[in-house]
């Protein structure tokens, strides 16, 4: 009962981010028909402005300790971060700690620029195109970025430490009444989850709740029609193209503490995120939050050492078999439309 | 070089006086497309004069490819690009998972080494059933959808089998480390070799690493068995491939492309002939895993990385999807500026732009250099994209486009203001 | 009995009832056409005929054999063929090959692996598509692309292509919408020309009454999925039903 529990904890977590890219990508491809390859990038982005800014908050300057000296007998040389200047030691110190879920406020900002560049620049001119096009021109896109980021900050993973106050697990076993220690898991993993949902929650309010969400459902459901009746349907894609970018990106912030970023993250999440997609059913939303904490569940159990004995490596594939198990039993995935992406 | 759909109309239009312009080349091609494998015969051929156009003493000689294993490369990859061709440059299902095949094919190739006779023939046949055999399952089940379902599945299938391959059946596939040829395999045809001696694959006793170099002066040239062997095989698959064009089946595929609904509304179901080009290009994939294991005995999973069914689909495009030429310039461009980008270092182009003043060799050295050494993959994306979106017909079309604007002559003219006056009749 | 019957067929999508209970008898070599308002059922009765939806209820009969169940390249192969509203042919095909395909699909059936034989070298199949695009006057347009045809060529080939495959039961589905006066014109003289050189039957969906009464044989006015009557164009013109039902609403067309 408690590795039940503990792999069913350890799922949300990757579920979460699985769910939080197959949702930026099925906002693209529902409002602008766009089959997006470069969003794992904008995950990766994501997490790289985590980097950048943990880094700007580093920003030191030298300072000579005159009273001290290092082990070759001269002056000790203190690097001070600006932090300190400016709020002072202690709330210095606190800021630069807090530097990952603050990374949040730096990232929206950036996201939401990077995504409304990359529609004006590139996609936008890619909706008559076929879709062959636009896999490919988004492939060429990621890996661009990707080698972009490698270029300025190197090929191996960059450690982002989330807040002292949140290094440490919780013990679920001692709560529930199991044996203390059974089900240990990290606060951060679980404010991660819990991001997650915060971050679907308020797409779906807004989808649901605004204005300007209702016409991008409409818009979602037919084009044409919305575009008959005078509403400048594109720049609200376009702006929709954005969110979608910052939600990407948050996933990105916020996995940092999770698993140092590296360049190749975004395509290694990417692959998944599409077959995510596919399961939940290509446009459907609920079906990507769905499909996502599916399958990151499913993953957590099959990489349980019980059932890796019995089918050694099936964590690697399990969600490849899921998928293709769904797609031959239900064709338009979990909660996919009809006539989506049919030819 | 010539676009194949746009060639086939022009010949059918007047089929009657046509026959004797069709039956003007040999060997049961078109006169055009026979004079289209000629060259490619010439070019695969001379490939090892061709390529290594500068002195080896010269500045340029950097710029030389005719090195054995970099043109067996040219050739193995063409073979890989030619069969992915006919899957989508026919029928336009865009499969992100091809490299699986190759992969596939290659184990299937060594374990004959393994396990038979370290000849390459029955190495390269086992490639290419296995690599049908798992294309025909593939497409079976990946051609249940159409578009970008389609695309997916196939990767979804590619990344599955990267990840058995690198962990899950090690026994079989070496894993990490992959697999390479051992003295002590069984080899049931060859019988075992003494401890301490290297198993090289050969063609009936003819070493594939055996090279012939011929010297003029600072120039050399090199000739290699494998090249040979791989040349011969790429102008089969590509004779082949030309015959495929022109068939009644070839013409199928490109109505699958154009309108299924009519095409269904016509008698004729659209998957076997989808299913069939899919295990015809997995052959293709499969053939061109062997070839890489006859020349160089050895597999590792990355070859099945997703990354390396992208490079198919740009070498493809880039040369020209559908067209019959275009994919084998397209994997020769890239293997090239692969090979040619990635060695190039610092020191390199320092030395090329030391004619400069220091300061501007400086700034000028900086920019290029993201783009070369370990930033191949970086110029490779904004290829990808250059191509994508300025030359979506690739290099053939481009060339065509440039010929035409040279072309223009008075009986151009003619036909195009009448197309035109089609078109906008037309749209009244 | 004819050659097409259709046996109280009824078809629902979600809570509407887009066909009730339809029985239709259409005789061999007719020209037999079915007209109606919008939203009366048309298309969705053509749909049940070629596969491309199945009805709930009901049978649907060709020559004897049951059409239900079998997919539309398989209800083709038993000699249905389907002329569309909007001409769907083969694009980025040569008129010539748009001819071809066809042809090979009445020699072959469905699937054949011809992957060495040379396409151009297959004289049969070059001579019967050559006469094909003879008869529907195309030949000297073989060579260009189908997409740059106009709109009345694209309406010949597509006709062309059908007849190609000599099909028992030609469907066309409102052949004349969009087209100009002479093009509609046109493609009334080849119906007729049609209808009397070959032993052909032809069930017709249309809303111009002009194309209607220039070659019906027999008419069935559907309303609100169900056929309201059955009769000869005299008949029809003056059943105070119709004019109710029918030829009232669309006089403003």
């Amino acid at each position: 009962m408690e590795a039940i529990i503990l792999q069913f904890l350890n799922g949300l977590d990757k579920g979460s981010a699985y769910a939080l890219i197959a949702l930026g990508l099925t906002l693209i491809f529902g409002t602008l028909g766009v089959v997006n390859f470069a969003h794992g990038a904008l995950f990766m982005i994501g997490a790289f402005c985590a980097v950048t800014f943990s880094r700007l908050l580093n920003l030191s300057h030298t300072v000579v300790d005159e009273s001290r000296t290092d082990f070759l007998g001269n002056p000790l040389e203190l690097q001070v971060p600006y932090m300190y200047d400016f709020f002072g030691v202690n709330t210095g110190a606190a800021i630069i700690d807090w530097a990952v879920p603050l990374s949040i406020l730096f990232a929206i900002p950036v996201m939401i620029g990077i995504g409304v560049a990359m529609e004006r620049g590139l996609i936008r001119h890619f909706y008559k195109r076929p879709h062959a096009d636009q896999i490919l021109v988004t492939f060429g896109l990621a890996i661009v970025l990707q080698e972009v980021i490698k270029y300025f900050y190197g090929a191996n993973p960059i450690p982002t430490p989330a807040p002292q106050a949140f290094v440490g697990s919780f013990d679920f076993g001692l709560m529930l009444g199991f044996d203390a220690g059974s089900i240990v898991y990290p606060y951060w993993r679980l404010i991660y989850f819990m991001f997650a949902a915060v971050i679907i929650a308020a797409v779906f309010a807004f989808l649901q709740f605004t204005t300007f969400g209702m016409v991008v459902r409409a818009g979602m459901a037919d084009r044409e029609t919305v575009t008959l009746l005078g509403i400048d349907i594109d720049k609200r894609f376009t702006i929709m193209f954005g969110i979608a970018a910052a939600v990407a990106g948050l996933a990105g912030v916020m996995y940092t503490p999770i698993n140092s970023p590296n360049y190749h993250m975004g395509m290694d999440f990417l692959v998944l995120s599409f077959v995510v997609v596919v399961v939940g059913g290509m446009g459907s939303l609920p079906g990507a939050v769905l499909a996502g904490f599916l399958l990151g569940i499913i993953e957590a159990f099959a990489s349980m050492a019980e059932v890796l004995d019995v089918l050694p490596g099936i964590n690697q594939i399990i969600i490849y078999l899921v998928a293709i198990i769904v797609l031959l039993t239900r064709p338009r995935g979990l909660m996919g439309r009809k006539g989506v992406m049919e030819e | 070089m010539t676009d194949q759909t746009q060639q086939a109309p022009g010949a059918a239009a007047q089929p009657r006086r046509a026959q004797t312009a069709n039956t003007g080349g040999a060997l049961g091609l078109r006169k055009k497309d026979f004079a289209i494998f000629l060259l490619v015969i010439a070019l695969t051929l001379f490939a090892p004069f061709l390529l290594n156009p500068f002195p080896g003493n010269s500045a340029m000689a950097q710029f030389n490819a005719g090195y054995p294993d970099l043109m067996q490369r040219f050739v193995i990859f063409g073979i890989f690009a030619i069969g992915f061709n006919i899957l989508f440059g026919l029928t336009g299902y865009l499969s992100f998972g091809h490299a699986a095949f190759l992969g596939v094919g290659s184990y299937a190739g060594i374990w004959s080494m393994k396990l038979l006779t370290l000849n390459v023939i029955p190495s390269i046949i086992a490639s290419m059933v296995v690599a049908g055999l798992f294309a025909l399952l593939v497409g079976y089940i990946s051609l249940r959808r159409s578009g970008i379902y389609f695309s997916i599945l196939t990767l979804a299938f590619a990344m599955m089998s990267f990840a058995l391959a690198y962990s899950v059946l090690t026994p079989i596939t070496g894993g990490e480390t992959g697999m390479q040829l051992q003295y002590f395999d069984a080899r049931i045809l060859d019988g075992a070799l003494e401890p301490g001696q290297t198993p090289r694959a050969s063609l009936f006793g003819l070493d594939m690493a055996a090279s012939e170099t011929l010297r003029f002066g600072a120039w050399s040239f090199t000739f290699n068995v494998g090249y040979y062997l791989a040349g011969f095989m790429m102008l089969i698959a590509f004779y082949l491939s030309i015959r495929i064009f022109n068939s009644p089946f070839g013409m199928m595929l490109r109505a699958v492309k154009s309108n299924q609904n009519r095409l269904n509304y016509t008698g004729i179901s659209p998957k076997p002939y989808t299913l069939a080009a899919f295990v015809i290009s997995g052959m293709y994939a499969g053939l061109a895993g062997g070839l890489l294991v006859a020349m160089d005995t050895q597999v590792g999973a990355e070859r099945m990385f997703w990354t390396a069914s992208g490079e198919v689909v740009l070498m493809t495009i880039l040369g020209g999807a559908g067209t019959l030429i275009g994919p084998i310039l397209g994997a020769g461009f890239i293997k090239y500026f692969e090979n040619i980008v990635s060695t190039i270092n610092k020191s390199t182009l320092e030395g090329w732009f030391s004619f400069l003043p220091d300061t501007a060799s400086d700034i000028v050295v900086t920019l290029i250099y993201p783009f070369v050494g370990k930033g191949w993959h970086l110029t490779l994306g904004l290829l990808f994209m250059a191509v994508v979106i300025f030359l979506p017909g690739g290099l053939v079309q481009g060339t065509q486009k440039i010929a035409t604007v040279f072309r223009r002559d008075k009986k151009a003219e003619p036909v195009e203001s009448a197309a035109a006056e089609q078109r906008k009749s037309a749209e009244d | 009995m004819g050659i097409l019957e259709v046996k109280n067929v009824g078809k629902r999508f979600g809570g509407l009832q887009a066909l009730g209970d339809v029985n239709l008898s259409i005789a061999e070599q007719t020209v037999h056409a079915i007209i109606g308002p919008n939203g009366a059922g048309k298309s969705t009765l053509l749909n049940c005929l070629v596969g491309k939806l199945i009805p709930d209820t009901g049978s649907v009969t060709f020559e004897g054999q049951s059409v239900l169940g079998r997919k539309p390249h398989e209800i083709n192969q038993m000699g249905i063929s389907r002329v569309f509203q909007t001409p769907e042919i083969f694009g980025d095909l040569t008129v010539m090959e748009n001819m071809m395909i066809p042809c090979l699909a009445k020699r072959d059936g469905a699937f054949a692996l011809h992957g060495y034989k040379q396409l151009l070298r297959d004289g049969e199949i070059v001579d019967k598509a050559e006469h094909m695009l003879e008869d529907m006057n195309m030949a000297e347009k073989r060579g260009m692309h189908a997409a740059s045809l106009s709109r009345g060529d694209k309406r010949r080939l597509e006709i062309g292509m059908c007849l190609a495959q000599e099909p028992r039961l030609l469907l066309l589905d409102e052949p004349t919408a969009g087209m100009a006066r002479a093009d509609t014109n046109n493609t009334i003289d080849l119906l007729k020309q049609i209808k009397d050189s070959r032993p052909i039957t032809i069930a017709i969906i249309e809303h111009d009454m002009h194309v209607v009464f220039s070659l019906a044989e027999r008419i069935t006015v559907l309303a609100q999925g169900t056929p309201l009557v059955e009769d000869t164009p005299e008949n029809i013109k003056g059943h105070p039903k119709v004019r109710e039902a029918y030829l009232g609403e669309s006089s403003g067309h």
